[in-house]
């Protein structure tokens, strides 16, 4: 696994790179593993509580594990009309998550929300790895879940 | 600075312009309410509780962030104001539990008062509220984050004040919380429990574990005392219930501490209430201690010292002082100790200040710290040289924190990476015994690079041909080999503290505790003259004290060479130095010894050979407050009132004489250790009639010049004054030197670096040096018997750096064998970088594994200091058994 030192040559030991070196390690490992902020507060002398204070504070900076894919589920004005409420609650029933979203127990999937993609057009929007489907409905994003599985 | 004129609730002030309105509304005597402002502290206006009404400003504005304006006309108590106060305190009530009843803080609560003062006693609003766990884990403070209103003044504090830096807010909105990284209980954390988080938090989420339950604010008197730990001297309120301690605070207008404190001085105080405090005379009859009344004991030790002086003269006699007593009672310690005839006198500072005394005594003339702790804040740059401050004397580092805060470069020398050593812009990380090299090596840089200050040279000094000729060796790649220090870094270095306009050096006893101590401390005056960096503010050779009153002890003659103020005694008539006297009842020229306050069967270095001398004396007698390892020894023990018992001046390490005052009694049949003396000295026909330390303090001020000008009262109206203080009118001395050396000229002297007295071998290779943790305080006779600090770091380990740890094959918690010269002790290891490969490290708290059955006693030439900062010893993994 590529870890924190990785990515060391990039940015050179600033303070101010912190946020640069959270994103590559979460980029790296998926998400943010204790161990590699400890090691990004020694290496930069960083104190430990303001990286937990960043990584806490933005929501795209994960501290648990991820599933291998990620599915997010707009829950923008327009989606949220279009039924992406259905949407969600039908993914997690598939996926046996909570009702807050989560990662599958084979560690396949971690279904999350978010506030607004800005494609209403598309409402209701779901994105599976980066890549958008759009006009989902309960029905189809069973069907795209249970595709993926094959 | 220009004034902008502004109208608050319609009384017109002049404030300079960039002023708060907060600040302008508090100049004319307006309270505004605040939970999030500090005027130590970053304003982040993040409460909303001081909002005020600006006329023509569009919403209402937080006066503790707002800059005045010209003409401005602000309204506190408006109709909008207050309806924005009611409601920030209801959303705030929405999500606090009202335990009101129970909670330690009532009374003493912000919350509770502004919703007093407004009327506020329900929140109206309904919905989810936090149901955090409490941390309780940690024997000091108590979190209970469901009642934090987020104000972040403890963030603040932990941050801006102390560096340490261990919490922080975490999360966002509704679940926004204060803690430690992952939401760690604090214990795990890199707390140090200095408390100034609880001190700020205006709610009970932050309390004192050990005051839960056990008084209400107006049920308490806060009496001022002196801290009895290092020698910073900070002025703590004890806060005292029914005649017994219930808490401590720091005193805000204190010119040393200026509201704060550390670990020991905010939660150290318990031990006054230990069980184990002796509370009546022992006298030790068929190996057992006996319980007797004072008269007996008295009568016992009189008879006991007068048959050992007529069996075998008065020099078979010997006194330890104490640097943990006051100036009243060093004074009439060594004044008993010299009216039996012998100048066998000398107390702790032999294992740290020593050096101090000798060396500036030469460079300068008198010693001292040249300088005051707060002016530490105004230094250009610091050299922390031999001082873990953080740990040792953390007030002190708090201002270092913020001098670089302001923008002072720091350079830290160490041979372990202490905190300091983190954050500095420059670390040199010396091989352990290799200072002289390492400061001459600056000094020639200096010199080279032409950063020297020639002006003050040339007016103020003299001897500067001579070390200039002495300092030319001293090539940063010679130095490399010495000290291991890299010669780009010592140049680096070298540059930073020769070009700043003002330099402060900071040194405590990894510069004094060397066979080498004396040659340190004239390198280090050398390299202070060569820059100009003394007789300024913010400048200066500041010698750290350890305990809190070696200075004074040193002022008061309980030294063997020295009476009180710097009366030098003939050589011919010099007494045993504390070392000295070991050796001398080793080999049975000492025959008794009296020992006040002092537990040298733990700090004396090579113990084993300090025991042996122990049991070879014909009578000991131990004043103490606790059965210390010494005291369980003595023939007899006599029970000494603590610190908060009685009164008496301590001189800090600024040289600040304070006065503190008994907040409490002593227990059981403790007394005073000047009223044991006096007793004391009238059984031996001494005919002293001092009735109170004030008294005594009069005899002082008449025997030593520097305290001539201090008596009582004017410390009652002070907050303590800085010797010299000559004469009645004197204000005191904050910097010295200012109008020239106490000696005429500076005189700088050559030194040569000498190795430590002992080498590493292929049986010794590694080296040892000691020192302190932030939690313990020296033998921790008093720190070991407090709940918090006693529980909180209990296992004393030896650290390793990983490297050599690998070599020998040892894992982190092993239990590896420390053997030296001089004995071995087994230990468990703790693998860190801190230390560099090469060198462990242990502290020398423990009595179970006490360090100095491993140190040596050889001794500098001149001080007489032990080597106690670097032996060489062996590391090996412990056989299974152990």
């Amino acid at each position: 696994m590529k870890t924190f030192c990785h990515c060391n040559n990039h940015y050179g030991l600033e303070n101010s790179s912190i946020i640069l070196f959270m994103q590559n390690i979460q980029r790296n490992c998926g998400y943010l593993p204790e161990d590699e902020l400890k090691r990004l507060a020694d290496n930069t002398g960083t104190p430990l509580m303001d990286i937990y204070s960043i990584a806490t504070f933005y929501k795209s900076f994960k501290l648990e594990p991820q599933g291998e894919h990620t599915i997010t589920v707009c829950t923008g004005t327009a989606c949220h009309l279009r039924g992406s409420g259905e949407v969600f609650e039908e993914m997690a029933a598939v996926l046996g998550v909570g009702s807050g979203g989560g990662t599958s127990e084979d560690g396949k999937y971690t279904l999350e929300k978010v506030n607004c993609l800005g494609a209403c057009a598309l409402a209701p929007l779901i994105v599976i790895d980066g890549h958008y489907h759009g006009n989902v409905t309960p029905g189809k994003a069973r069907e795209m879940i249970e595709e993926h599985y094959k | 600075m220009s004034k902008v004129k502004v109208t608050i609730d319609g009384r017109e002030v002049e404030v300079p312009a960039g002023s708060t309105i907060y600040e302008a509304a508090q100049q004319v005597g307006v309270e505004i309410p605040t939970f999030c402002y500090d005027p130590e502290l970053t304003r982040v206006g993040a409460c909303r509780i001081c909002v005020v009404e600006v006329e023509k400003a569009r919403a209402l504005v937080a006066s503790c962030a707002a800059p005045v304006g010209d003409g401005m006309v602000v309204h506190t108590e408006s109709e909008r104001v207050v309806k924005a106060r009611k409601n920030i305190l209801r959303l705030i009530l929405g999500n606090h539990p009202l335990e009101c009843m129970t909670c330690q803080k009532t009374g003493d609560c912000k919350l509770q008062d502004y919703c007093y003062y407004y009327g506020v006693n329900e929140a109206g609003f309904e919905g989810e509220v936090k149901e955090l766990e409490l941390d309780d884990t940690n024997p000091f403070i108590r979190r209970d984050m469901n009642k934090c209103l987020l104000c972040g003044k403890c963030v603040r504090k932990c941050e801006e004040i102390n560096g340490a830096t261990a919490i922080d807010f975490m999360n966002r909105g509704f679940i926004s919380n204060v803690g430690p990284a992952f939401d760690d209980p604090l214990e795990e954390s890199p707390c140090v429990f200095c408390g100034l988080c609880v001190d700020v938090c205006p709610v009970g989420a932050l309390l004192p574990r050990e005051s839960i339950g056990k008084g209400r604010p107006w049920q308490v008197e806060k009496k001022e005392v002196v801290c009895p730990y290092c020698g910073v001297g900070c002025s703590i309120n004890l806060h005292i219930k029914d005649g017994e301690v219930i808490d401590a605070s720091a005193v805000e207008d204190s010119p040393v501490n200026r509201g704060h404190l550390c670990t020991k001085g905010r939660f150290g105080w318990d031990f006054l209430q230990s069980e184990e405090r002796l509370t009546s005379p022992l006298v030790k009859q068929n190996g057992v201690f006996v319980e007797t009344g004072w008269e007996e004991a008295l009568q016992e030790v009189a008879k006991r010292l007068t048959e050992v002086r007529q069996k075998y003269g008065n020099d078979a006699l010997a006194g330890l002082s104490s640097a943990k007593v006051t100036n009243e009672e060093n004074y009439l310690f060594q004044k008993f100790i010299r009216e039996l005839g012998t100048n066998n006198v000398d107390h702790c500072a032999r294992l740290c200040h020593s050096p101090t005394l000798a060396g500036m005594e030469k460079a300068f003339g008198i010693a001292g710290m040249t300088n005051t702790i707060e002016e530490i804040t105004g230094a250009g740059v610091i050299l922390v040289i031999g001082s873990n401050t953080t740990e040792t004397h953390p007030v002190v580092s708090y201002r270092v924190k913020e001098a670089v805060n302001n923008g002072a470069g720091l350079i830290v020398v160490d041979p372990r990476e202490t905190r300091l050593a983190v954050e500095a812009d420059s670390f040199l990380q010396v091989r352990p015994g290799t200072d002289v090299a390492l400061l001459n090596g600056l000094a020639h840089l200096i010199i080279k690079e032409d950063l020297v200050d020639q002006k003050f040279i040339e007016e103020k000094t003299e001897g500067f041909e001579e070390l200039k000729k002495t300092l030319d060796g001293y090539t940063p790649e010679y130095v490399e080999k010495i000290t291991g220090v890299p010669a780009g870094e010592l140049r680096e270095a070298a540059r930073l503290f020769g070009a700043a306009e003002k330099g402060s050096i900071l040194y405590t006893m990894g510069i004094t505790s060397h066979t080498s101590g004396t040659n340190n401390v004239l390198s280090v005056c050398n390299l202070a003259m060569l820059t100009g960096n003394i007789g300024e503010e913010s400048t200066g050779v500041n010698s750290l004290c350890g305990q809190n009153n070696v200075q004074g002890a040193c002022d008061m003659g309980a030294l063997p060479d020295k009476l009180a103020g710097e009366h030098s005694i003939e050589e011919k008539d010099t007494g045993l130095t504390a070392v000295e006297m070991m050796k001398a009842a080793a080999e049975g020229e000492v025959k008794a010894m009296y020992i006040m306050g002092e537990n040298p069967l733990l700090s004396e270095p090579h113990l084993e050979h300090v025991q042996e001398a122990m049991e070879k004396l014909d009578f000991l007698v131990v004043q103490d407050i606790f059965l210390s390892e010494t005291a369980q020894k003595a023939d007899v023990v006599l029970p000494a009132a603590a610190f908060a018992e009685k009164d008496g001046t301590y001189t800090n390490t600024e040289r600040r004489v304070q006065l503190s005052r008994a907040a409490v009694a002593a227990p059981g049949e403790a007394r005073a250790d000047w009223e044991i003396l006096c007793g004391l000295a009238n059984k031996l026909g001494m005919n002293w009639d001092f009735s109170s330390p004030e008294e005594i303090m009069k005899e002082i001020a008449s025997r030593n010049p520097n305290y001539a000008g201090i008596n009582y009262q004017r410390l009652e109206e002070s907050k303590g004054l800085q010797w010299p203080c000559p004469d009645l009118g004197h204000a005191g001395t904050p910097v010295l030197h200012r109008e020239g050396f106490a000696r005429g000229r500076g005189k700088f002297h050559p030194v040569e670096y000498a190795p430590p007295s002992e080498e590493t071998d292929s049986y010794y290779p590694l080296w040892l040096t000691t020192g302190r943790h932030i939690f313990h305080y020296h033998t921790s006779t008093m720190t070991g018997r407090s709940r918090g600090l006693g529980s909180h770091v209990p296992e004393e380990m030896v650290q390793v750096n990983p490297e050599d740890a690998s070599r020998l094959d040892i894992s982190g918690g092993d239990t590896v064998e420390v053997a030296s010269r001089r004995g071995k002790l087994n230990a468990r290891a703790d693998l860190t970088d801190m230390v560099p490969p090469g060198t462990v490290f242990m502290t020398f708290h423990s009595s179970e594994l006490a360090v100095n059955f491993l140190t040596s006693d050889e001794m500098d030439a001149e001080a007489k200091v032990p080597e106690l900062k670097v032996c060489a010893v062996n590391v090996r993994k412990a056989e299974q058994s152990h």
